[in-house]
Formats: structure tokens, sequence, C-alpha cells
């Protein structure tokens, strides 16, 4: 028995390694150059309301950019990503947009860890928060061009912040994962300061798996813990005089998501289904300021939440169709000092959103996009788009 | 109550007794790791033969399972670049990830045919490395599994006999198919067929199958309705005998095509699973040929 096994041993040592069969390769400066991706879009959108007017009513200004897109023709952000293994033990990122307005956003820049092992990820600088479903998903690879009314009211559009993320999945045959991240609250509903140490957390838990082999589905909850310190917005009084507003306080979001894909066999190349929804509920308590040139302070409290729901068809291989539904609950809000701007307004903003989209090849996309948007208290804004989505270089992620 | 649970949470941890955890991208490597693994491995195959392996999500079992595997057993050839790497940066499993032992590409071991010159998307989804679908020629098998089975060794070194055994054992079945389907197949010699996208070529290559069109105009481009009647019109001057598919792909560009050309339509099985007959390796290449055959005669 040993003989045998030494002999086979040696037969396999004497072989040519399996790697030798193989052409070879170009070795010079630039083999270790990361992989490099490129997005290009644009869009050329009417609206029969200003989006330069463009508030949510009912919901503190965020700052972030939520209008619709400009009117006219128009750069939407181009992407560019950077990405590779930057050792055994790490990988990096790096993902800049270009706007119209040429300016450079660091929309990501973060390492991640490859060898922890265990079932354990740690990732570390500006990365999009593993809360909610979205929000971890490229805007480029969004279903429709634009994110959902409770992102934009609730997050700004998105949550990016800069910090640490601790992630880990359990050693089981369902998908179970658990998440935890610290950042510096560089934005919203967190606020930009000086403080030591992490002034936003979230924690967040994944559940997904199939059922049988044509659907696959991903659920999920999350908490998105602030302490925003002076988070202001400027508007008018009644009388046209300038008002700021500002809060200080606790915000705490809670976010429950799902996602459900759908294929025939699983074979999502001539025929699939999507749909996905996300419901998010934000407290806030703390004082609110009333500054007209005199400033007033009182308490805050406020419950106000939101959701969408929406459907995307493949129905033919390059088509698809997909309907989304926006609403927000105003809630209710109550201060011991005037309210100011949006905020003053008892409405609950709501959407409808239709979109068309075709694509010539994984790589190029042309959508047609059609929304009824009820965001301004009594006022309805239609607004019609055609987008172009364009992704050249490196691959892009199938992310489920 | 409590040795219930420990017994319950312990089943559910390790399925199996097994030494080696595997996670096969394609159903060929899942059946090619159970042929040298027996019951020393459980494997899971991430994708079935009715699924395109280039259009494959991240979902979420697929991380779940990775997140325990000892060894990865793909293809390669960037043929999972959408897919696998997202799956391997989510399972938080060191073992498996690019460069790890327990991380194993068919085409390092494999003969790529097809490698383009220059790759532009002009061209369509090309593959800079070579054709991906590499598991249709019967050498490729036999390199792959010997490159297999030292890893599988190098990974359980206690059990490195069991499998460098089962391995011998297989490639001498396996010589012995490949002689025996060389024979069978040679009336598929200069057989002109049309085909969906070049993944079979291996197969088209090992036995001499002359491919005189494609219905994709460009590889990962779906067929057009101009690009399908130009093929129509040029299978007038130069007839085919089969328009042929794989298992996954869209079934409507083929038989449309097949009714106009009046030509038969072959469906194959393309991997594992992909036909009721092809319940291993040797079922698939069995089934192939005499798919083939049918409409060679």
């Amino acid at each position: 028995m040993f003989r045998r096994l030494l002999g086979v041993a040696v037969l396999a040592a004497a072989l040519p390694p399996a790697q030798a069969q193989e052409s070879p390769r170009a070795a010079g400066g630039n083999a270790f150059n990361p992989g490099i991706s490129l997005i290009l879009q644009g869009t050329a959108a009417s609206s029969s309301r200003d989006p330069a007017s463009y508030r949510i009513d009912g919901f503190a200004p965020t700052g972030g950019e939520v209008g619709p897109a400009p009117r006219g023709f128009s750069l939407g952000e181009s992407e560019i990503g950077i990405a590779a293994n930057i050792d055994p033990n790490f990988s990096g990122q790096l993902v800049a947009s270009f706007s119209a307005d040429n300016k450079v956003e660091v929309e990501e820049a973060f390492f991640q860890t490859l060898a922890l092992g265990g079932g354990f990820t740690v990732k570390g600088g500006r990365f999009l928060s593993g809360i909610g479903y979205l929000n971890g998903i490229h805007q480029h690879a969004w279903d429709f061009q634009d994110a959902p009314l409770a992102y934009k009211a609730f997050l700004g559009g998105r949550l990016n912040d800069d910090g640490l993320q601790l992630r880990w999945l359990a050693p089981t045959d369902l998908f179970l994962e658990f998440g935890a991240e610290l950042g510096s609250g560089r934005v919203f509903p967190a606020t930009p300061n000086s403080r030591n140490g992490a002034n936003a957390a979230t924690l967040f838990a994944h559940l997904g798996g199939d059922l049988g082999v044509s659907t696959a589905w991903r659920t999920g909850v999350s908490l998105l813990r602030a302490r925003p310190e002076g988070r202001a917005f400027d508007d008018v009084d009644g009388l046209g005089n300038p008002v700021t507003q500002s809060f200080t306080g606790a915000s705490t979001l809670l976010i429950a998501d799902f996602v459900l894909k759908w294929s025939p066999n699983g074979n999502a190349t001539s025929t699939n289904f999507k749909l996905q929804g996300e419901f998010f509920r934000r407290k806030e308590s703390g004082a609110l300021s009333y500054d007209d040139g005199t400033a007033l302070t009182g308490d805050y409290a406020s419950r106000q939440s939101g959701w969408y729901l929406q459907g995307v068809y493949q129905f033919m291989p390059r088509w698809r169709a997909g309907l989304r539904y926006d609403r927000l609950d105003r809630g209710t809000v109550d201060a011991a000092v005037p309210l100011a701007g949006p905020l003053a307004s008892d409405y609950n903003p709501s959407r409808v959103t239709v979109m068309l989209d075709w694509s010539g090849s994984e790589f190029s996309r042309i959508r047609l996009q059609l929304a009824q948007d009820k965001s301004r208290a009594g006022l309805t804004d239609n607004q019609v788009l055609l987008q172009y989505l364009f992704s050249l270089g490196a691959h892009g992620a199938h992310t489920f | 109550m409590r040795t219930i649970i420990a017994i319950t949470l312990a089943a559910a941890c390790s399925p199996a007794l097994a030494a080696l955890s595997i996670f096969a991208c394609e159903p060929e490597w899942g059946a090619l790791a159970q042929e040298i693994g027996g019951e020393r491995v459980s494997v899971y195959t991430a994708t079935s033969a009715l699924q395109d392996p280039h259009h494959i999500e991240a979902r979420p079992s697929l991380i779940a399972r990775a997140r325990r595997a000892d060894l990865v057993v793909c293809t390669g050839a960037e043929l999972e670049v959408g897919w696998l790497p997202l799956v391997l940066s989510q399972s938080g499993n060191a073992r498996i990830q690019a460069g790890e032992r327990g991380y194993f590409e068919a085409a390092s071991a494999a003969r790529l045919i097809e490698v383009p010159e220059r790759v532009d998307r002009a061209m369509g989804d090309v593959h800079a490395a070579g054709n991906p679908h590499l598991q249709l020629d019967p050498r490729n098998i036999s390199r792959v599994a010997k490159a297999l089975a030292a890893r599988m060794s190098v990974l359980d070194a206690q059990d490195a006999s069991y499998y460098l055994e089962r391995e011998l054992a297989f490639q001498q079945r396996w010589s012995a198919a490949t002689a025996r389907w060389e024979r069978q197949a040679e009336p598929l010699a200069g057989l002109p067929v049309v085909v969906y996208h070049a993944n079979l070529s291996y197969l088209f290559n090992w036995l001499g199958v002359r491919t005189v069109g494609t219905l994709e105009p460009k590889p990962g481009v779906p067929p057009s309705a101009a690009h399908l009647a130009a093929l129509l019109a040029a299978l007038k001057q130069a007839p085919a005998k089969a328009v042929v598919r794989a298992a996954y792909n869209d079934p409507r560009a083929a038989q449309w095509l097949a009714r106009e050309a009046h030509l038969p339509e072959v469906v194959m099985p393309f991997t594992v699973g992909g036909s009721e007959r092809a319940t291993d390796l040797f079922a698939l290449y069995e089934d192939s040929i005499a798919r083939l055959l049918a409409v060679a005669r």
C-alpha cells in the first residue's frame, strides 16, 4: 500500500505542474494594473415643474442630491472604478464620480480583508453602507434612474460614510449575515463634526436563499443611529424673511427590505422578474431651533415613515419594463418652536414611476422613464426622461 | 432537549462527514470532483445545465455555500467573472480566495482554443483567455482530472492515495471511452451545422464538426431578426445539416431557423444534467455524440 502511494506521489511529482501547459503570459510593468471600469451615462429630461424647486414636503431637507434630472440634455455621473487585490490579505477599490458640473466625488474608497476567515470580513474607508437593499448597489445598476423617495428623504439618496464595517456570515446553508458599521457621521442623517470616535453606527442582518431552482430571495433589517448636531437648513417664513431651522439630538432609522427574483429554471437570460420593496421608519428626538434673527429653541420629536415597492419584468431578451410606487408618511412631528420650510407642511408625498429599457448587450442600456411625482404639497410634477448607461472596461459584478 | 439541539446544529453545520467540501461552479466540475472524490467529498454545484454560465448572479445561497467550502472548482478563463469574485469576497472564507490552494480553475490545466488575437467589446462578450466552454473536449477533462486530483490530495493529504487511485481508475475508463467515442463519431467529421453560441466549439473541434454559422451575431449578443434572415439566406448557398444549441440557450431563434431552413434542431446537453440521459460525464459525451449522429445520417 505504502509503495503504491509512494509511486503515485512520485508520478504526481514528476508530472509537470498544471500551469506549465498554459501559454506564457506577458509579464511587464503593467501586469499588475488593477481592473478599471468606466460608467458613462446621461439623460434628456423634461418635467412640468422646475427641478430646481424640488423639495419633499413634510420632511426636513437632507442636503443630498435628491432632485429629479435637470431639464434638457444633461450628463449624468460618469463613474470610474479601480479595483484589485492588494496582497493576499486585502483587496482595495476606488469609485470616483464626475458630475455634470465638473465636480469629482469619491463615492467609495475602501480596503476589504480577504483572509480573516471564519466568515468575517472587515471593510474600511468610505463605502456604500450595507443597510437596506438598494443602498449597497451603485446608482448605474439601479432599475430606475433615481432613488426611491424614502432613500431621498431619509438618507439624502444613499449612505456612504467614512468608517469601518464588520460582517459575519453564518456557516449555514441558508444565507444569514450580520453586520455592523461605525462611521464618522459626515453625511445625513448625521452631521459633519469634530468629535472623537464614531458619530453614526449601523447594525444589519440579512437572510436569504433559494425557493426551488427558479426563485431566489433576500430579506433584511437594518438600524442606523446617528447624533446630528446643528443639522440645519435655510428657508423663508411666511413674509419672505430668511429662517434657519436646526436640529440637535438622536436619530434612529429602521429599514426592513426584501427582494425576490424569479427566472425560469434560474436562467435569467431570456425572461426574469424582480420584486423589491423597502420600508423605512425614523424616530428623531432632541432640540429644534428656529432662527429668524432671534433664535428660539425647544423640544422636538418626530416619527416618520416611508416605503416603496417595485417590480421589473424582462419580457423578452434585451427588453425590461418596470413599475415603482413610492409613498412617504409625514407621521407625527411635535415641536415646541415653529416649523420652517418643507417640515412645516403636513403632507404625505407619493410618486408613481414606470420605465422601459433596452440592453444592446450586457454593457449598454437605454431607458425611458416616466414619473408622476407628488413630492411637493398640492403640486404634480410629470417627468419624462431618456437615459443611456454604458459600461466600459473591466466586467461589472452581477450583484444579487 | 439540549442534545437534540446540539445534534441538529451539528447536522446543519456539517451535512456530511466527508473530508472535503467542494463548491463546483458548473455541473461538469461537480461531476468530475465526485468521480475523483467518491465518498470522501461532498459536492455542491452552484449552477445547473439550464442556466447560462455567463449570466449568474451572486445569489445569497451561493455565498452561503461558499462560506464553508474547502475547495472551489471553477472553469476560469473569465467565464465566472461576473459573479464568482463577488461570491468569494462576500464568503468570508479565506481558504478559497483566488491564489489560495482552495481555489482551482479548470482552465489552468486545460488547453484553450479560440484565443482572440486582440480583445475589443465591439467583438461581443469575448474572453481574453480563449473559449471557456472547455469541458466538451475529453482531453481537457483528462487534463483537469489530473490537476484536480493533485489539488485534492494536497488539501486533504490523509486521503491523497484514495483520490489519486480513483483518478487513475477514472483516467483508464475515460481514455477507453474517448477511443470508443472517436470511433463512433467518425461519421460526424465534416458535418456542417449552425450553432447558437460558440459554446460547443471544443466538441466540434475534437470531432471535426464544421460550424457554418452562429445564431448570435456576436458572442453574447442575442440573435436579431436581420441576422437570422441573413443566416437563412446564407444557408441556401451553403446548406447545413442541423441547427444546434445548448439546453440553456433560448429555443426561439433556433426553432425559427430550423423551421425556415427545414433542418432538424439538436438540443445538446452541454453539461451534466442538460438532458435526461446526461447524468454523469460519460453519459454527457455519449448523449452528445448520439444526438449529433442522429442528424448526420
